[in-house]
């Protein structure tokens, strides 16, 4: 506990302390450059725009990715936007506005000057964006239209159609594609990281697993740069893709890069609700929804219990029977409260008997008054394709019935700690994107994780990577055939062999599918101290099961699509043992963590200020079966008062 | 050379051949009419078509857009076979929106050349080509006879019947073919591509039906 | 509620590229009607581990739609039934009881199969690193604002840049073209005035190697259009032509 942590805040005022860092910063040389080698994991946002400018800058870049090209890669998914402080719609937006809603709607749980300098680089992605080609949308003139999102009173929000993270994504990928072309970056598809490479306690290298051969390769690098998003699966189900894992985090924390926060996950409020035990991912609706719908329950129980019942729809409780909840506790914000508020407010309503669908775990999403304000077409064309989606999906026209939506896990606000230059505790280990804990603090709002992705993949980690290199550049590259490289593919094969050798009775997924269940109990929207240690009592058992129980069918040659969810689902597990450690710890509710024996009168959340106002960073002890030790590094805000979150006037 | 090289220089072959061969079937087209009228209008026609140098240049010129035409859709056929692999889905469903005759193109324009064949062997062998040979008797007709070589053509009811079948498969041909050499050429968007299938189907029914309405006029003058 | 189907299913297995594949034929029963497709295939995928079998292998990542994972060619249609949907997007309720369902993998010597459904695309990205980019550094560029863009021209360029790249329109296609993939993808950096520098050049480039890498010669039978399961249209590809005309006539 006594361990110094130093993040490496640059001196000076908060506006001026990333201009300050540039200007003072080390720098690589050109020719340098060429003779040091990265290593990118990921090609979403983050990974691929870092690896593009990297290469571009005329470093040697390796980049991986288990999807079969990095396009796939899950920030495609997202639908609703990306934020920048472009003031284009002359409401008052700032810099320091962005950057004050950020760190507020992170439940003042952000580190401050990660987050400035993210609202800094905002207008830059956006202007980079629009030069590679990215459609955003536009207005008449000819100029770049902008919507409102959750946690924002003013409309910052840039979209390409309800399709701005795949049109992002191709962006970076296109700028990826022209380094690769260019033979700047090397790209491997359908490879997945499975050990980083530590040598004289620097990263200098990964062993990856070629997907499509079973064969395990090794490659060796200056620096190794992660960018492989969050942990959300570990929930089973959660609006994230299915090969979304955090193995190469895990990996990471397991070689001593501590892990941050990792209580600290997203609930999204306006997910379809689940529907069944075969279901195998939860469908986000976007948070753009929220600008036109209205979200509801009724006022009375006997409402409720005959829309659970099927003998009544939404659309036959009057007017003055419905419970308008987040405008009648929210006034200010109403409907677009940030989505830890909304999520927890679907919850309470739900707890209390009011849910609307046979569960019980729905509440309404409402868009007749939209469309008798605005007209169907105004409608249909703001949100058809989702409306569409929908319908597909659930077999109900969000045109006729209101639509069911309730709170999924989404994203992760936790991730690898690092420092402000982004590098882990690892020296040459840097960690990017959803991947690292730094910027969303214990919230993160609508429309910021694609410009986080961005803001380090551009415009930080291509600076601050350099002032590590600069010491590098006389170090030669590295052979693989050293000691360091065979132990760790060996202590990979061992893992392999251990898992194969196993031939138990269970699938990967059906152990999956507990390890989901007792996160979402437990470990979920709503968390108690009783609960968390049931809850890691349970997860034992799991660890239990999955080293004994499970099976994978076919052999470690080839592909074998089942031994590779087994390496993660055992990541998944150790993961989900370290969010349970982090929310006990955590005797406060915050953002995404929410401890029920912490809150007001009101059911709001209730931060501790006095013990808590620090980011948590687990240090892994060498065994799954040893507790994570806690280190501290405090928070210090000198720019904002940090104060109650308020979203009531 | 793109025109051989690349994929979109091998279609444009296509196109341009193409279409000049609907201006042709347009200009033999109106030039059959004239037989419904008068033969010795029509006569006089093939006559003047005889075995002229400009005659001959404009028939050499013909043959190798023909032949352009099917050489290169046999090239196409092959690498888009090869292009497809060596397995065949075992299920096929035709989508709507896609026209019967744009995936037929290949065995389509095949009935197209061997109705060729016949009426090369019928009309131009006789007409022409007897004229080249000096031989201006070759079909039993004076070789400038056209009308007498419709006459005689079409008293057969089977080539009657051979002929209607060409003209059908001359008419799906088309209808696809048309409008396919102009998106080939990027004169299309997605207002322009419900005009030109309109202007497609119009236009092949207008050549097609000017064909057939001498064939059976013929036969018909025959039965009588 | 929806109703339970029972129905069989066929489904291409084949060990590697150059293996010979088979169909393996199951009988599915009482699956709800509410389960996605892929979903199904979980479910199958559960019961042949659980007799000890290895698992049918397939595409599949967000299960969304947005991210062209998925590539199945069910019934005769490249993503099943549906129009304007993915496979992952398809849900059993389409189906009857009794039916019999057909999976195969796409068909095309530009994707290899790799197992069983799983399909080598890689040849997407080679296009895509010919010239499907704005060359623009990092850092370098104007203020966003400062390049006015019609709202129409924004709509079409968006409208062409909706393309998934899940290859769709090659495995509809009877010619094995990828002419709607490349002719996306110039459509969207050719249209804006950012990409009109290049515009030519990348028409050259990204159709060469389209060519280079096997695909055939597109006869506008207007199936990749029909099967696309984000309906980019094939005007698309008279622009591609047109560009393409238009840069080698200058040559």
């Amino acid at each position: 506990m006594t361990k110094i942590i130093d993040s490496k805040i640059p001196e000076g005022p908060i506006a001026e302390k990333w201009t300050n860092y540039k200007a003072h910063q080390k720098l690589v040389n050109p020719a340098n450059k060429r003779r040091l080698d990265i290593i990118v994991v990921g090609t979403g946002l983050a990974g691929a725009s870092a690896a593009a400018s990297l290469g571009e800058m005329g470093f040697r870049v390796f980049n991986f990715c288990i999807q079969d090209s990095p396009r796939r890669a899950h920030s495609i998914a997202a639908q609703g936007g990306i934020n920048a402080a472009k003031n284009y719609q002359n409401d008052g937006d700032s810099v320091y506005r962005l950057f004050y809603d950020t760190v507020k709607g992170g439940d003042y749980r952000a580190r401050e000057a990660n987050v400035y300098r993210l609202a800094e680089v905002s207008n830059n992605i956006i202007d980079q964006c629009v030069a590679q080609g990215v459609p955003f949308a536009r207005e008449y003139g000819g100029t770049l239209a902008n919507r409102s999102f959750g946690g924002a009173q003013v409309s910052r929000t840039f979209y390409a159609k309800g399709q701005t993270g795949q049109q992002l994504l191709l962006g970076a990928y296109s700028a990826l594609s022209r380094q690769v072309g260019a033979g700047t970056v090397k790209l491997y598809t359908r490879y997945e990281m499975e050990d980083i490479v530590i040598i004289d306690g620097r990263a200098r290298g990964i062993i990856a697993k070629n997907l499509v051969t079973g064969k395990l390769e090794r490659f060796a690098a200056h620096a190794v740069v992660i960018a492989t998003g969050g942990y959300g699966n570990t929930y089973f189900l959660s609006t994230n893709a299915m090969a979304c894992n955090c193995s190469a985090a895990m990996a990471c924390y397991r070689k001593g890069a501590w892990f941050a926060n990792p209580a600290y996950v997203q609930i999204h409020p306006t997910c379809i609700p689940v529907h069944g035990d075969k279901q195998s991912k939860l469908t986000l609706m976007s948070e753009s929804l929220r600008n036109d719908g209205r979200i509801w329950v009724p006022k009375k129980l006997e409402d409720a219990k005959a829309l659970q019942a099927g003998t009544k729809q939404g659309r036959d409780i009057p007017e003055e029977d419905r419970d308008y909840y987040l405008e009648r506790r929210y006034p200010a914000f109403g409907n677009l409260v940030p989505r830890d508020v909304a999520s927890r407010a679907a919850k309470e309503r739900c707890d209390k008997g009011y849910g609307v669908n046979n569960t019980g775990l729905a509440v309404f999403l409402d868009f007749s008054e939209a469309i008798s304000r605005l007209g169907k077409d105004v409608v249909a064309q703001r949100y058809g394709n989702l409306f569409d989606m929908y319908e597909e999906i659930t077999d109900v026209s969000p045109y006729e019935n209101p639509m069911m939506i309730y709170p999924a896990i989404h994203y992760t606000m936790g991730g690898i700690w690092v420092d402000y230059e982004l590098q882990t505790s690892i020296k040459g280990l840097f960690a990017i994107g959803e991947c690292n804990f730094s910027d969303h603090g214990a919230n993160r709002l609508g429309a910021s994780a694609l410009m986080q992705g961005l803001a380090d993949g551009y415009f930080v980690l291509p600076y601050t990577i350099q002032n590590y290199l600069a010491d590098q550049i006389t170090v030669p590259r590295f052979s693989t055939d050293l000691p360091e490289f065979a132990e760790a593919e060996k202590a990979v094969q061992d893992k392999i062999d251990h898992l194969m050798n196993i031939k138990g009775k269970k699938s990967v997924d059906s152990i999956h599918k507990e390890l989901g269940r007792v996160m979402w109990e437990y470990v979920g929207m709503g968390r108690t101290e009783e609960g968390l240690k049931t809850g890691l009592a349970k997860l034992k058992d799991i660890r239990k099961e999955f080293e004994t129980e499970l099976f994978i069918p076919g052999s470690k040659e080839g592909m074998n699509v089942e031994l590779d969810k087994a390496i993660r689902l055992n990541d998944f597990i150790t993961m989900g043992e370290l969010i349970a450690y982090d929310a006990l710890n955590r005797n406060e509710s915050c953002g995404g963590h929410f401890r029920e024996e912490y809150q007001t009168e009101e059911g709001e959340a209730k931060r501790d200020d006095e013990n808590y106002f620090y980011v948590a960073c687990w240090e892994y002890q060498g065994s799954d079966d040893k507790a994570p030790v806690l280190y501290k590094e405090p928070l210090v805000y000198e720019a904002i008062k940090v104060q109650t979150r308020n979203y009531k006037s | 050379m793109w025109l051989s090289n690349s994929s979109i220089g091998r279609k444009v072959v296509m196109s341009v051949t193409g279409v000049a061969l609907v201006l042709f079937l347009t200009f033999h087209m109106a030039m059959n009419l004239v037989a419904l009228f008068s033969g010795e209008a029509y006569n006089a026609v093939c006559e003047f078509l005889g075995a002229n140098w400009y005659a001959l240049v404009a028939t050499v010129g013909l043959a190798a857009l023909f032949v352009i035409h099917i050489l290169y859709a046999f090239w196409l056929t092959i690498q888009n076979r090869a292009a497809r692999g060596n397995e065949r889905y075992a299920v096929n469903a035709r989508p709507k929106n896609v026209e019967w005759a744009s995936q037929n193109m290949l065995a389509l324009g095949l009935i197209v050349v061997l109705g060729l064949g016949l009426h090369l062997a019928n009309f131009w062998y006789k007409m022409q080509f007897a004229e080249i040979v000096g031989n201006p008797m070759m079909g039993g007709l004076h070789a400038a006879d056209g009308y007498g070589y419709i006459m005689q053509t079409f008293s057969n009811p089977v080539l009657f019947v051979l002929y209607l079948v060409w003209l059908a498969a001359l008419w799906f041909h088309l209808t696809h073919g048309f409008w396919s050499a102009m998106q080939t050429l990027g004169w299309n968007n997605t207002i322009w591509i419900n005009r030109w299938k309109c202007i497609s189907n119009i236009y092949s029914t207008v050549i097609v039906l000017g064909f057939a309405l001498v064939a059976i006029v013929f036969f018909c003058k025959n039965l009588c | 509620m929806d109703k339970n189907i029972s129905f069989t299913l066929k489904v291409w297995r084949q060990n590697g590229p150059k293996e010979k594949g088979h169909f393996d034929t199951f009988q599915m029963e009482d699956i709800p009607g509410d389960t996605s497709f892929l979903e199904m295939l979980d479910i199958l995928n559960e019961q042949l581990i659980e007799a000890g079998k290895e698992p049918v292998v397939f595409d599949h990542d967000c299960r969304e739609g947005i991210c062209g994972m998925c590539s199945l060619y069910i019934n005769g249609h490249p993503h099943g039934p549906a129009t304007g949907a993915t496979t992952c997007q398809i849900y059993m309720r389409r189906f009857n009881d009794g039916d019999v369902i057909t999976v195969e993998p796409w068909r095309s010597a530009g994707f290899p199969v790799i197992k069983d459904l799983m399909v080598d695309r890689s040849a997407y990205d080679k296009i895509m690193q010919a010239g499907g980019f704005i060359s623009v550094g990092t850092g370098a560029p104007q203020d966003a604002n400062a390049i006015l863009i019609p709202k129409p021209i924004a709509d079409e360029a968006m409208d062409a840049a909706s393309c998934i790249g899940c290859g769709a329109c090659v495995a509809a296609c009877k010619n094995g073209s990828a002419m709607l993939f490349v002719s996306a993808k110039v459509s969207q950096l050719n249209l804006l005035p950012q990409g009109k520098p290049e515009a030519l050049r990348r028409a050259k480039a990204m159709l060469a190697k389209m060519d280079e890498l096997g695909f055939g010669n597109c006869t506008n039978t207007r199936a990749c259009e029909a099967e696309c399961p984000k309906c980019v249209s094939i005007s698309n590809i008279a622009r591609l032509n047109r560009d393409f005309i238009k840069a080698k006539l200058k040559d």
